[in-house]
This record gives structure tokens, C-alpha cells and sequence, in this order.
């Protein structure tokens, strides 16, 4: 593997990346590049899609096509959508054992330790999509039987299509903004996820996403409901192969909580740092429901991504928790927001950023009250944590209120490791980077105890990796 | 057979001013078994002496050396030195939030040692340090020093002390801020500690308070960063009945 770092000595400087292999594949390398009506009419024959999935689909393009590129954020323009692959079919058939798999992909997931976890039961049910399309598929049976629908979306879409009709494309519409969109357009695997009312899914529901191809488009779109009343904690993974040129992650993702509901979603999102990473992900809230949002942000190029809790009855309740790590090249762009559309709905932010060698990270966030939502409350906490001096972090909070009885606080912090916690930790005997992994693991330890057990650990030997002569 | 040597050592500090010296040459010998007190007005240079032989950045040492049995541990890295054995108790210890107490002991003593501490006894030997100490075992889950009071960081510098185990301590200004009962626990601490086989120790005070407790084979008294007169505790009583007074108030200067 070192060849891929010979080959390419700009990706030298950013550090050690574990997930940076790629496999052999022919489909990927001979996929088609480029978008048009072509491309998204032949993804949606190829899923045998009901018509109206198709048209929804060419609106997508339409809109994606007429809508502007942000110009607020990171700086995008080096997307050349021409050169993007939409589509990577790896196999033919999605397989219930990981030993039914192509021996390259099952080999992917065996070193990412996927069937290792499930196999130990730390999962309830897994999906691996690898470019694509969602490749392995399982639920435990007493979910099942229990009702819980798990399934990647392109098989939820054929067996549950009243709920697609009902649901889809009603949290995040076509036309939110250009990658939702895109997304709209060509969008293929994701997880769809049904809890029936008063059903507690015990332990996470986990979905493992892998780009291979060079300057592949991944474009999931997750679909969550759950009912009133019942419980699920969805926890996703990403990484990609370390190459030259860009690739693209645009997914979309929609929850529905019902009334009493509640739903987590974590995110540890490690993608190469050649990946843009332009994420929609927006929760609505009946009355009484809560949704968290836990969202890491380590890999990736840039990010931009801001997990929405739309607050639509009383008494419902947002969380965000959010990390973000940026190195050499990097740009995290990320936050929250939070629409309270109804009296008494509540919300908070938690947001830590760490950046690094030149890396620069960026807090946004918007706390939104509409107009007779009285008696809400809002809490936003963003801190980061500079480890040089050619870092940056800047925050951009937006707060619109319309209502008079409301609680709102907000305070932002950026701190830099002194030399103090250095030299403390050091004359105890730590070496430099064990000292500044420590404190930067200090810092972060209020999201990361939030965080499943094996996905904590990750974060924690990922920080360590990053701090390895992070101190000049 | 164990020593630390500093030898005609001079430290400068960044100033706005420019740089500015703060030792002018100190030099004193510690051997195993012994307890050295540098007493001294403020400004005159003992916290400099401390954080300059444990290396902090804000010292740069313009000359002399400090040998730890004969190493030179001005050419050491914060972590060598005190891989080589030596510790500082600071007078403001930071605070690291979210590392909690036990992490960073357990982390602390796998790099000084080498090796993992055994999980078996090593919980116990925490406890063990943080009671002697007077302070809760929940201490050892709380993030380093935050939200501790002046004498709770204090004494659990002390409780590292203890655990860590050094082969020369160095304490700086360990008794201020310490009401009367803090410092007989801290006091209590240093005494454990200083009865150890092979142990050195290096007391810096302002007041001779802690010098009841603690009994120093040698007195050293800094004045303007160099040391002014050197003797047994004798004169840590003299100090006592006449203060500082007659070394810092020269005839000359008519007051």
C-alpha cells in the first residue's frame, strides 16, 4: 500500500489514514462518468423504480442543474461534476452472508472489523454499502418479528412504497438546495428504517459506508420513521481509499419522529481527505419527541453539513452533539440547526472542533424560533481547540427569533493547548504527542462519551494518529 | 548513590523589555537522603530554579549545567527528565478538563515506568495515595485539577508524589495557600516521601511554616538570584525572628 503515497507524494503530509487501500476493480474504473438525462433515466431503469420515483428523480436534475453553487462555507469550486462516476453497481446481488460476498469486498469489511462487530453482537442489524449500492444486509430476528423494517432503500422502495409515498422527499424537499438535489437526482443505497409505535430497538442499528472507485459519487439517501413512542439509534461509519483526485459524498438524509419518539443518529465520518462531503440531514419533531444528532467530523476534504431538528409540537426536544477534526488541507464546515415551530420545544448544540497543521474548522449554526412558539429554550455551546498557530476556526452562529418568551443562550470559546498543560503533562513523564493527545481527548471527552463504546475507542486512536508531530 | 548538581546556573525570562536575567549563577549540590529549603523574598529567583531544572519553555539557560548523577539534564526534553527521575509539585498545578485523574496517573506512571501499572494492585495504591492525602477517592474520577480548591491541588500533587515515586522531588511554594490542617497532611506526605530509601528533596518557601514540619538538612537563602548565605536549619530560624530584611536592605541604599 505504500505505493499509493509513492505514487502521490503530495498526500504525504496528512498523516497516517488506515482505511487509505483501495481494492481491484474493473466496474469501477470502466463506470461512467459525467451527468445527464441519460444517466439518471438509466439508474432508475436499472432499480426497476416506479415512475414516479423517475420523475421525481428528473425534477432533481432539473433543480440541481438551474441552482447555483453555494457560494457561504467551503470553498466547492474545484467540483468538476463532468469527471464525477453517478453510478457503481459492484454486484449484482445483495448478499445475508458476509461469505456470499466478492472475496475483494468481503475482504474491505473484515478490515474494517464490520462482521467481527456484528458477529459479537455490538450491532442489531448491519448494512455495508460499498459505492453505490447497499451490498450486505441483516437484521436480528426479534427485531423483525417485532416489526422493525431495516432495509437499504432501493429493496425498501419496492416493498414498502406507500411509505416512500407518504414520506419521502417531505422533510427535505427536491429542491432545498443544489446537493439535495443532486442527491434527488441520482440518489441510490442509504438505509430505511420503520420502528413501530412502542418498540425499543435495544441496541444501534449500524450502516457502514465505503467509497472504492476514483472520483465516484456516492449518494445515499436514508429514510428514518419511528413511530410513536418507540426508540432506534442508528449509528453510521465512512471511509474511502486515498487518491489523487476528488471524489464526492452527497447524501440525504430524512427522519420522521412521531409523538413520544425518540431517535439517535451517530455519524463518525472518516472519509480520505480527497472526499467532499455535502450532507442534508434534517429530523421533524412531532409533540414530545426527541431527536440527537451525534456527528463526528474527522476525514473528508471539506464538509458541509448541518443536522436540522425541526421542532413541529410542544414539548419536542433537539439535540445536537458535534465533533470535528481538521488537519493539513482540511475544511470542517459544520453545526446545527434548529427550528422551534411550536410552544415549549427545547434545543441544544454542543459543538468541539479541534484543527491542526493549517486544517481550519468552522462552527454554523442556526437557533430559529418561529412566532408563537412561546416557552421554548435553546442552548448552544461551541468551544475549539487550536493546536498551532496556522490553524484557524472561526464561528458563524445565526439566531432568528420571533417570539418574546424564550430562553436562549449561547456562548462560543476558542482556546489553544498551552504550553502549561504541555509542560504538566510532561514533567510527569508523557512524551509530546502523548501529551497533546491527552489534552486534545480532554477536550473532546464530552461528545465521545456519547459515543458506542468500539466508535469512542476509534476516536480516540484516530486523535492520537492525528497528534503524532502535530507539536512544531 | 544518587545526586543532583546545579552548577553556576543562569537563567534569563522573555520580558517586554527584552530578555531579562533572572539567575546569576546559583549553584548547590542535593545528595540522596537529604532535604534542601530554598527560602527567599519574592522575585528572587526559587520558582525560576524549580521550572528551569524541570524545563519549562518560558527559561531559556544562558549557562552553568544541572547533573542528575552525572547526566546532564539540561540536554533532556520535559519527558526525559523526568523519565531520569525527577519531579516538580508546582505551585499552580493546570487544570486539564475531560482527562480524568486516574487516566492521567496510569498514564503518567506507564511512561515513567516503562510499563502498564498492575491493574491489580494499582487501583488500590490510587486510593491508598489519594486517603493519605485526605482526599475522596472520587478525586481519581474528576478531570486533573478542575475545580479543585488551592489546597486540594496541592495535596493531590503530593498524592503523585507519592504514586510516581521520583528520585528527586523538587516543590515548589507546596505550602502556600495551605491553611493549617492542608499542611500538616501535605506536610505528613513530603516527610513519607523523604523517608524513602534514596529519595532527594528540594523545598522552595517563602515562609518557614512548613519548616516545623518539615525539617531540612540544609537551608539555602536566594537574593536577587544567587544564593545569599547557605547553612543548617538554624537558619530557617533566623530567617524566622528577622525575616528577610538584612539581605535585601543594603546600607547603601540608605533605607
Amino acid at each position: 500500500m505504500t505505493s499509493i503515497e509513492e505514487l502521490n507524494p503530495e498526500l504525504k503530509g496528512i498523516g497516517r489514514y488506515d482505511f487509505g487501500w483501495s481494492d481491484k476493480n474493473d466496474v469501477g474504473a470502466n463506470a461512467k462518468r459525467g451527468l445527464n438525462e441519460d444517466v439518471v433515466r438509466d439508474i432508475s431503469s436499472k432499480k426497476s423504480e416506479p415512475g414516479w420515483m423517475l420523475d421525481l428523480r428528473l425534477k432533481g436534475l432539473k433543480l440541481f442543474d438551474r441552482k447555483p453553487m453555494p457560494t457561504w462555507g467551503s470553498d466547492l469550486s474545484a467540483i468538476d461534476f463532468d469527471n464525477i462516476k453517478y453510478f457503481v453497481r459492484s454486484t449484482e446481488k445483495q448478499a445475508q452472508s458476509w461469505e456470499d460476498l466478492p472475496e475483494d469486498i468481503k475482504n474491505t469489511y473484515d478490515k474494517l472489523g464490520i462482521p467481527e462487530a456484528e458477529k459479537q453482537r455490538l450491532v442489531a442489524g448491519v448494512a455495508a454499502q460499498y459505492e453505490s449500492e447497499v451490498v450486505y444486509h441483516q437484521i436480528r430476528e426479534d427485531l423483525e418479528e417485532q416489526g422493525v423494517i431495516f432495509l437499504d432503500t432501493d429493496t425498501a422502495l419496492k416493498e414498502h412504497e406507500e411509505l416512500f409515498k407518504e414520506y419521502f422527499g417531505t422533510v427535505i424537499p427536491v429542491g432545498d438546495n443544489k446537493f439535495s438535489a443532486l442527491n434527488t437526482s441520482v440518489w441510490s443505497g442509504g438505509s430505511f428504517i420503520y420502528v413501530p409505535k412502542g418498540v425499543h430497538v435495544d441496541i444501534p442499528l449500524q450502516a457502514y459506508f465505503r467509497i472504492n472507485t476514483e472520483n465516484m459519487g456516492q449518494f445515499e439517501r436514508t429514510l428514518i420513521i419511528v413511530d410513536e413512542d418507540a426508540y432506534v439509534h442508528y449509528v453510521e461509519g465512512c471511509t474511502a481509499p486515498i487518491y489523487s483526485s476528488d471524489s464526492l459524498h452527497s447524501a440525504v438524509v430524512e427522519i420522521i419522529v412521531k409523538k413520544g419518539g425518540r431517535c439517535r443518529y451517530t455519524t463518525i465520518q472518516n472519509w480520505s481527505n480527497n472526499v467532499y462531503n455535502l450532507v442534508t440531514k434534517r429530523a421533524v419533531c412531532e409533540a414530545g419527541a426527541t431527536m440527537e444528532w451525534v456527528d463526528g467530523n474527522i476525514g473528508s476534504k471539506v464538509t458541509m453539513k448541518y443536522p436540522a431538528v425541526y421542532l413541529m409540537g410542544e414539548h419536542a426536544k433537539g439535540e445536537t452533539l458535534s465533533i470535528a477534526f481538521a488537519g493539513e488541507g482540511q475544511h470542517q464546515d459544520a453545526g446545527a440547526k434548529m427550528v422551534h415551530a411550536a410552544p415549549y420545544t427545547s434545543s441544544s448544540i454542543l459543538s468541539k472542533s479541534v484543527a491542526r497543521g493549517g486544517g481550519r474548522t468552522s462552527y454554523r449554526g442556526l437557533i430559529q424560533v418561529n412566532e408563537g412558539a412561546h416557552g421554548s429554550k435553546s442552548n448552544v455551546l461551541c468551544d475549539a481547540l487550536l493546536v498551532d498557530q496556522i490553524s484557524r476556526s472561526d464561528t458563524y452562529p445565526y439566531v432568528d427569533i420571533r417570539e418574546d418568551d424564550v430562553s436562549m443562550g449561547h456562548e462560543a470559546s476558542v482556546s489553544k493547548v498551552s504550553d502549561d498543560q504541555l509542560f504538566y503533562l510532561m514533567s510527569r513523564g508523557m512524551e509530546q504527542d502523548e501529551a497533546m493527545a491527552m489534552i486534545v481527548r480532554g477536550f473532546v471527552e464530552p461528545i465521545a462519551k456519547e459515543l458506542p463504546m468500539e466508535y469512542a475507542l476509534e476516536l480516540n486512536r484516530l486523535i492520537e494518529l492525528q497528534m503524532e508531530g502535530a507539536v512544531g | 548513590m544518587s545526586t543532583l548538581e546545579i552548577k553556576d546556573l543562569q537563567v534569563q525570562v522573555q520580558t517586554e523589555d527584552g530578555p531579562k536575567e533572572i539567575l546569576k549563577g546559583v549553584t548547590l549540590t542535593i545528595k540522596d537522603g537529604e532535604t534542601h529549603a530554598i527560602m527567599g523574598p519574592n522575585g528572587s529567583g526559587k520558582s525560576t530554579t524549580a521550572y528551569s531544572i524541570a524545563g519549562h519553555p518560558k527559561y531559556t539557560v544562558t549557562g552553568g549545567e544541572v547533573l542528575l548523577d552525572g547526566e546532564n539534564v539540561l540536554e533532556m526534553s520535559v519527558d526525559e527528565r523526568a523519565r531520569a527521575g525527577l519531579f516538580l509539585a508546582m505551585q499552580y498545578p493546570v487544570e486539564v478538563p475531560g482527562v480524568s485523574m486516574s487516566n492521567f496517573l496510569r498514564t503518567a506512571k506507564t511512561a515513567l515506568d516503562g510499563e502498564a501499572p498492575k491493574l491489580r494492585t494499582w487501583v488500590k495504591d490510587v486510593n491508598g495515595a489519594l486517603d493519605r492525602m485526605k482526599l475522596d477517592t472520587a478525586f481519581s474520577s474528576r478531570s486533573v485539577n478542575e475545580g479543585f480548591s488551592g489546597g486540594e491541588k496541592k495535596r493531590a500533587e503530593i498524592a503523585q508524589l507519592d504514586l510516581l515515586d521520583p528520585k528527586f522531588a523538587i516543590l515548589d511554594e507546596i505550602d502556600s495557600g495551605l491553611d493549617i490542617d492542608a499542611l500538616k497532611v501535605v506536610s505528613d506526605g513530603i516527610n513519607a516521601y523523604a523517608a524513602r530509601e534514596g529519595k532527594g528533596l528540594l523545598l522552595i518557601t517563602h515562609y518557614t511554616r512548613i519548616l516545623r514540619y518539615v525539617k531540612p538538612d540544609v537551608v539555602h537563602v536566594f537574593v536577587d538570584g544567587r544564593i545569599a548565605e547557605s547553612g543548617g536549619p538554624e537558619l530557617a530560624d533566623e530567617l524566622e525572628a528577622n525575616g528577610y530584611e538584612k539581605y535585601v536592605s543594603t546600607p547603601a541604599a540608605g533605607v
